[in-house]
């Protein structure tokens, strides 16, 4: 049983995607796993026939625990079902233990982990037997092995290196890797569905890839870090303060109607609207797009919107990456889609970690509005109430508007209360006229 | 040029610079009556007479010791040992003496002395007589380390190695004595030390061999090509000090490296050669660099365990293999 997350400890076998006898070729979808964030796809690391399934559908396994054999068709697998067998009843550690120390000498350890790992156990008759602990080496610990040259090269290209699979030792991805992927590139974007027919929106050709936020770390000064441990004392580890704000609806509602006019199918949310501005605010206040970290406080360059979805399961925020970058029908389609994925349980670790600001909308439920709490460490988050017509006061007049009440959780280690202020006025100011989204 | 071995190469650098500069003098275990054990000072004794080359006792810390005072009032000795096995009994003289002499005289004392003979291993003269010890003498500041691979490498490293005004560490190949190449006959050919040499040039994976190892890593080249793998092979030629900017471009361009050496891998000077790779072309690897060296232990004497210590063109070609992930 592989590690498929983070946080992955056991694993459940939701569905077979090879049945005994088949062959399988190192790469190839063998089975999917349920773990406790999403159902993964779990891939074989090496070729052959899968000779035997130890574990069925709807069982469960620790991390390590053996869940198939593949080998050669004709190969005696006899021996290696009985240990397998014995190495289910204990822990999870347990096939590391069996091997041979025979490899090691005082000066040559120099072969990676993984190939010991794989290494044949002491009474096994033939190369070539992998069963599932040793086919993931470098899955375990959630580890992505890829050369100095290749990340260079990745990084230069803005080529995706989760969308890779590496052919070196250990599943590195090496130079090759990266250009194969530089040659098939231009095949694949994510918004393009979305845009295309609609003659005129502008092409996105230069769709870029973004991975997370680049940042940078600013060295805590003594004031901050006595703010920071004053405050840690008196409310629990990331101090808490709210900001509550009622924006006018009018104009954001009117645009997203007309857009919406201008092209049926995109159906852009005024929660849509909601995380270009924050992005666009976030921008304008780096201080707000900012995580407390031991000794710094880390900068981000891009905004990283998390955006908090229901599902039966209970909450996840997916991430939209870079939303400063991107355009509203972008981020609608790229929210739509993540939202699907993420009720449907196929989100990947990377796709729901690593925000840098979220955003939290109860308003289909009605709500007026309410607190949210922040998500570490992320410095803040925006809790979103219901659009309703409400009387507001205008030049000294009762009027009834649309209006949208907001309340801004800030970690008071990272954000004061100005700061947070300052940032929400922005966003005010742009909500209530998202024309400022076109002027900056 | 004139087609020569690599010993009648080292007898002619070492001719020429007797005749050139009367304060040099070559002295060592027969060397001259005997005209040398491995006959690299053939005819010398006759062309240049006693007290210019000069036969000692069996006493190598003694006569490393006499050659350090020479050099200290002005001469340019040549010590021959009969095999770097033997230097072992005269480190003190060149590690404490030749080596930090200029150093604590504050500058007064010049050292321009050449220890030289031959290292490595040989064919079954075991354990201790087949010994790659360079990377001690290169570990000390204040001395160069040179191990030529060609009879023009030979003679134009040797030259330059006696000009010098520092100890010089000489380490020729036993087995390579009689090897035969083309060697320029002008009397001032020179090859600079510091400066390594692109014996091949390649473009897929670097390999850095020095002495033995270069015909081995240039024949490993060769069988790689037929595959159409593209071997750049490089030789430092000096190992100290070492041109590790020829060797970290040649892999900015291949991305992957190979370092042969007949040496123990321990602490040795293909570790030194990696680390330096790692720290100055990191983000430039593909793969982690990787060695063959010579088994780490002591070398049998019997014949077909000898061949099995020593790396062989298959050794190199599966390390390269094994680099470009093939």
């Amino acid at each position: 049983m592989p590690k498929l997350s983070p946080t992955m400890e056991e694993g459940q076998l939701s569905r077979w995607l090879k049945k005994e006898g088949d062959k399988v070729s190192m790469g190839e979808p063998l089975a999917e796993i349920d773990t406790d964030k999403a159902t993964m796809e779990m891939q074989a690391l090496s070729n052959g026939v899968l000779r035997k399934i130890l574990i069925n559908e709807g069982e469960s396994a620790p991390l390590g625990q053996p869940i198939a054999i593949i080998g050669e068709p004709d190969e005696d697998i006899s021996s290696l079902l009985k240990e397998t067998a014995a190495e289910a009843a204990k822990p999870a550690e347990g096939p590391a233990e069996a091997q041979p120390s025979a490899q090691e000498s005082a000066t040559a350890a120099t072969e990676p982990v993984a190939q010991q790992a794989a290494a044949k156990p002491p009474s096994a008759s033939a190369p070539a037997q992998e069963n599932g602990s040793a086919a993931q080496p470098s899955r375990d610990d959630g580890r992505q092995l890829i050369s100095p040259i290749a990340a260079r090269m990745a990084a230069e290209a803005g080529v995706n290196l989760k969308s890779l699979q590496g052919s070196g030792p250990g599943g590195r991805i090496v130079k090759r890797d990266i250009e194969a992927a530089m040659t098939a590139k231009p095949a694949s974007s994510a918004t393009a569905p979305i845009l295309r027919g609609t003659g005129l929106v502008r092409p996105t050709e230069t769709a870029a890839v973004y991975g997370p936020s680049a940042y940078r770390d600013e060295p805590l000064s003594e004031m901050r870090r006595t703010i920071a441990r004053r405050l840690v004392t008196s409310l629990g580890p990331v101090p808490h303060f709210f900001l509550t704000s009622e924006i006018d609806m009018d104009r954001a509602a009117d645009m997203r109607t007309a857009i919406n006019e201008l092209y049926p199918d995109i159906k852009l949310s005024i929660n849509d609207l909601i995380i270009k501005v924050a992005a666009a605010a976030l921008i304008q206040h780096p201080q707000v797009n900012a995580s407390y970290q031991d000794k710094t406080i880390r900068l981000y360059e891009h905004a990283d919107i998390g955006v908090a979805v229901a599902t039966e399961n209970g909450l996840i925020t997916p991430v939209v990456r870079a939303a400063d970058a991107k355009s509203l029908l972008e981020i609608a389609s790229e929210v739509r889609e993540l939202a699907e994925r993420a009720r449907a349980r196929k989100l990947k670790p990377d796709e729901y970690t690593g925000a840098t600001f979220s955003i939290s909308n109860l308003g289909m439920f009605g709500i007026d509005e309410f607190t949210a709490v922040i998500n570490p460490p992320e410095g803040a988050i925006l809790a979103v109430g219901a659009m309703t017509p409400r009387a507001v006061v205008r030049d000294k007049e009762i009027l009834v508007r649309q209006t949208m009440r907001v309340t801004m959780s800030c970690d008071h280690r990272v954000i004061d209360g100005a700061v947070g202020a300052q940032f929400l006025r922005t966003f005010k100011q742009i909500m209530e006229n998202p024309l400022y989204l076109f002027l900056s | 040029m004139a087609v020569m071995t690599m010993r009648d190469a080292l007898n002619l650098a070492l001719r020429e610079e007797l005749a050139r500069d009367k304060s040099v003098f070559l002295m060592g275990e027969e060397v001259a009556e005997y005209q040398g054990a491995y006959k690299v000072t053939r005819g010398l004794l006759e062309e240049f007479g006693p007290k210019r080359v000069i036969d000692t006792p069996i006493t190598e810390l003694g006569f490393a010791g006499l050659g350090v005072g020479a050099a200290m009032v002005g001469l340019r000795p040549i010590v021959e040992f009969m095999t770097f096995n033997f230097s072992i009994l005269a480190t003190d003289q060149i590690i404490n003496s030749a080596a930090k002499m200029l150093y604590m005289s504050g500058g007064q004392f010049k050292i321009p002395i050449v220890f030289r003979g031959p290292g490595g291993s040989a064919y079954q003269v075991s354990s201790q007589h087949s010994q790659s010890i360079e990377s001690w003498y290169a570990y000390f500041p204040g001395l160069k380390v040179v191990m030529p691979a060609t009879p023009a490498d030979a003679k134009g490293l040797l030259k330059s190695a006696i000009r010098d005004d520092d100890p010089v560490i000489f380490i020729e190949q036993e087995r390579m004595y009689g090897m035969k190449g083309e060697v320029p006959e002008d009397k001032e050919f020179s090859i600079p030390l510091g400066v390594a040499e692109i014996k091949r040039e390649g473009t897929d994976a670097t390999i850095v061999a020095r002495s033995l190892m270069v015909p081995v890593a240039l024949k490993a080249a060769e069988e790689l090509a037929k595959d159409g793998v593209s071997c750049e092979v490089i030789d430092p030629r000096t190992i100290r000090p070492l041109d590790i900017k020829t060797i970290v471009e040649s892999v900015k361009k291949t991305n992957r490296v190979v370092i042969a050496e007949e040496s123990h891998p321990f602490a040795g000077v293909g570790a030194e050669i990696s680390a330096e790779i790692n720290e100055r072309a990191f983000d430039y690897l593909d793969a982690p660099v990787k060695r063959v060296s010579g088994v780490d232990v002591p070398m049998p004497y019997a014949k077909n365990l000898e061949r099995l210590a020593v790396p062989d063109v298959a050794e190199v070609i599966a390390a390269v293999r094994a680099v470009s992930y093939l």
